[in-house]
């Protein structure tokens, strides 16, 4: 598994930069998956609501398309049910507070130079790799 | 018209994520963990998205709007307060736990897997919580 996907890598990101390119030059919008998601159910506007529907829909469709037209998605998860629903949750709940995740603070925040995306990018990653330290590393 | 370039747009970014593998939250573990063997596909993901992003975006900003709506969209905040990072940290060790993040979760909605739906459905609650919370 460790082996590099350099080609794959690089290639997957410029098409997800050039999709967050496209929805600021289209729709003037910051493509930040986590909010994009959690407006659908908080926004009370009919438009807006459709537009964040659509984004969504057109990402699992990407991935699907993927699947059809190059080869089978690997998604593996190694954390079992009950880790699996604490993460959910601890996903949600920090990306709505700290408004944003991997896209929005990441590929959007970073370009736009943004202090407060660079914090977060920051504290995320760091706090990604701590987790996995314990939980691979050390033994309870 | 928005929500059709949002769909395109989001088709493009759900093609990138599973050509990059980021859908895979193995492949997002393996670059987490940096004492073991490492995996450094995540970098190049990013920096395959901000090659296309950070000369892009001040070119598109230049513009007094985007091409379908009067007015861009974007973040009002400045300042680095508690929230932010709380919930960076929190985010963080959500994303050490299960490997996915918001985007690559939905992408793999793509396989019908029930266990990315329960992830799914978790985080959609996790974002309840903390509007409540607000």
């Amino acid at each position: 598994m460790a082996e590099v996907n350099l080609t794959g890598g690089l290639i997957g990101g410029a098409l997800i930069g050039l999709a967050a390119a496209l929805l600021l030059l289209f729709n003037g919008r910051i493509a930040g998956v986590s909010g994009i998601l959690g407006g659908i159910f908080t926004s009370d506007n009919r438009a807006d609501r459709l537009w964040r529907c659509a984004f969504v829909i057109g990402i699992i469709f990407g991935a699907a398309l993927y699947a059809r037209v190059f080869a089978a998605l690997a998604v593996q998860i190694q954390a079992n049910n009950f880790t699996l629903i604490v993460a959910g949750i601890l996903v949600g709940f920090g990306t709505r507070l700290g408004s944003g995740c991997t896209s929005g603070h990441g590929v959007c925040g970073l370009a736009r130079r943004s202090p407060r995306s660079i914090v977060a990018t920051a504290t995320f990653m760091l706090l990604g790799m701590l987790t996995v330290f314990l939980m691979r590393h050390v033994s309870f | 018209m928005l929500f059709v370039s949002a769909f395109l747009t989001g088709v493009l970014f759900g093609l990138g994520l599973s050509i990059s593998e980021m859908i895979n939250p193995t492949r997002v573990i393996g670059f987490l963990d940096v004492a073991g063997h490492w995996d450094a596909t995540l970098i190049f993901v990013m920096g395959g998205a901000l090659a296309m992003t950070v000369p892009l975006y001040p070119l598109i900003l230049r513009r007094n709007q985007p091409i379908l709506d009067r007015r861009f969209s974007l973040p009002t905040k400045h300042e680095i307060d508690r929230p932010l990072i709380f919930g960076a940290v929190i985010f963080g060790i959500g994303w050490g736990l299960g490997g996915f993040c918001p985007g690559p979760a939905l992408a793999a909605l793509a396989t019908g897997s029930t266990r990315v739906a329960l992830f799914v459905f978790a985080m959609i609650t996790g974002q309840w919580m903390a509007g409540r919370l607000q």
